[in-house]
């Protein structure tokens, strides 16, 4: 990679995370929203299901992280989609910059505001009471597990953003999309009580993997599989959603 | 297929298919330095398709172009070095600042943080958008708006400016500000490509203009050229007396080249010899006849476009 291609992609996550300071709907995304989702788990379901918002928080947060993680993987699409439509992409591809500049450098924006997010509710769940059972080493793995995971699923977002009209579209998609994998999972609760068939669902499902994953890396627990299991996931995302969206991409524009 | 380096665009037998739809079907055009070629069409003609093209947005499926002598397949890095693309679709980021999009151009372009803000803000200035400098774009006015599209595309001082449809959708004060902006770049030597579905516009500002329909070119010349194309002139007199018209047409109906036709008070008929007017002058001063006005116009280009295409523009 050029010092050029990674100065243009430097510019334009510039550019992608400057846009929070005009637009406050963005803050909504990626600050608001999650503390709003991790306020109401804990204090209206924690004492049922666990006996006290605190010993529900001890289980729910990484789900809670992995749930706004997935919904925040849309945001890529609905970027994207926007500059193609206002024509913003136009400008940019008019420009001699890195080809995939574009691409790369909303990525490493929301990259930025995914971790964003994942401290932000890491700090509001220590303030709630959360504490990390493991040690600064395992923290920082499910960090950077988690990142990863979400690198790979901006993809699908990608790729539903090259194939609608409208931005609205790529929210649409995420939401039915996002919703039932989110919930029929481990995220929330211990999969025992569902019925048979969605047990076998939740087992696959990736937010249960990963799910699982960083709540091991956090309070402790079996680490291993569900770590390899959800490397395995984000390698199987890139590989197969990366490639269709690139010629989504190139058919496009 | 040698690149051309004598004109600052050329197009030959540009074609362009989308699925079972022509945008382009054979166009050829030459822009060159220094003047601005008018590509003139109704909706959907291919205009923008053209435009598309030529900054290496899309490839042909068809047909060669170059740019400054470099072909917009195989050379487009080089291409894009040259070009600034203003328009309907390559447009400025609504949830920037006016200077925040104008920096990030700069940057992208290869200026340090210093050189772009001092860019940015100097084109801000030229532009008469300094006191909105700092707001988001998405909040311009559709003439600021326009302005920030056109000093966005000015940031790496292009020789070449394409001009896609630049003022669609102006209120008229708003589109003569852009006029005056683009024969000041003119004038300072930028060749440009202006798509317009104006003729007016194509008339102001083109020093030659290519009409383009169903994807094809069906007329090429200077506005004068054009105009001349569909032949007669018009002659108008105004009568001074209500009197004196009943003569007049009989004056009138000496020199012209078809009907008469009276309008009130006024005797409007077309004429082709070149002498016609001064003939009518003396036929008149002969007569005693005063008029209160008298005119010979070429039709206007809407009258050579409905001519050329069968639909008014």
């Amino acid at each position: 990679m050029s010092t050029m291609a990674i100065r243009n992609t430097g510019t334009l996550a510039w550019r992608t995370l400057v846009q929070i300071k005009h637009n406050p709907m963005e803050l909504m995304d990626f600050s608001i929203q999650p503390i709003m989702f991790l306020l109401l788990f804990t204090y209206v379901f924690g004492g049922q299901m666990a006996g006290s918002p605190r010993e529900y928080l001890a289980f729910a947060l990484p789900g809670i992280i992995v749930q706004n993680l997935l919904f925040a993987t849309m945001n890529t699409g609905v970027g994207l989609n926007t500059d193609i439509n206002k024509g913003v992409f136009d400008r940019l591809r008019s420009l001699p910059i890195a080809r995939f500049a574009p691409l790369a450098g909303r990525i490493v924006a929301d990259v930025i505001k995914q971790a964003w997010a994942v401290v932000l509710l890491l700090a509001v769940g220590a303030l709630l009471g959360f504490r990390i059972g493991t040690g600064p080493l395992q923290a920082l793995a499910a960090f950077v597990l988690l990142l990863v995971f979400a690198v790979a699923a901006s993809w699908i977002s990608v790729l539903v953003a090259m194939l609608v009209d409208e931005p609205d579209k790529v929210q649409i998609f995420g939401f039915v999309l996002i919703f039932p994998l989110t919930f029929a999972s481990s995220a929330f609760v211990q999969p025992a009580t569902m019925p048979g068939w969605l047990q076998a669902f939740v087992k696959v499902n990736p937010t249960s993997v990963l799910a699982d994953a960083v709540r091991g890396l956090l309070t402790g627990g079996p680490v291993a599989g569900p770590v390899l299991h959800s490397l395995l996931w984000a390698a199987g995302l890139l590989l197969v959603f990366a490639p269709l969206s690139v010629r989504a991409f190139r058919r496009r524009v | 297929m040698g690149n051309d380096t004598t004109n600052a665009i050329y197009a030959e037998g540009l074609v362009k298919r989308y699925g079972d739809t022509t945008a382009l079907a054979g166009v050829d055009l030459a822009v060159r330095p220094g003047t601005v070629l008018g590509l003139l069409g109704p909706n959907g003609a291919g205009k923008t398709t053209a435009v598309r093209v030529l900054a290496t947005l899309i490839r042909p499926d068809a047909g060669h172009a170059t740019v400054g002598g470099f072909d917009v397949v195989r050379q487009a890095h080089e291409v894009r070095k040259l070009i600034g693309l203003t328009g309907q679709y390559a447009s400025v980021d609504e949830q920037l600042t006016g200077a925040e999009n104008l920096i990030m151009i700069g940057r992208l372009l290869g200026f340090s943080r210093a050189a772009a803000k001092a860019r940015a803000r100097e084109l801000l200035t030229r532009f008469d958008l300094l006191d909105a400098a700092d707001r988001a774009a998405g909040k311009y006015s559709g003439g600021m708006r326009r302005r920030l599209d056109l000093a966005a595309s000015l940031v790496g001082d292009p020789r070449l400016l394409y001009l896609d449809e630049p003022t669609t959708g102006l209120d008229p004060r708003s589109r003569n500000e852009v006029w005056d902006i683009v024969r000041g770049l003119v004038a300072d030597g930028v060749s440009v490509l202006l798509t317009t579905q104006y003729l007016d516009e194509a008339d102001q500002l083109a020093d030659e203009i290519v009409v383009i329909d169903h994807g094809r070119v069906i007329a090429t010349g200077t506005p004068e050229q054009l105009k001349a194309r569909t032949g007669a002139q018009t002659v108008t007199v105004r009568a001074q007396l209500p009197e004196d018209l009943e003569k007049l047409v009989a004056e009138v109906r000496q020199v012209a080249a078809g009907a008469v036709d009276v309008r009130g008070d006024t005797v409007v008929a077309p004429v082709t010899d070149p002498g016609a007017l001064t003939a009518l002058v003396r036929r008149l001063d002969e007569a005693g006849l005063t008029v209160a006005e008298m005119a010979l116009r070429s039709p206007s280009l809407d009258e050579v476009f409905l001519g050329l295409t069968g639909v008014a523009a």
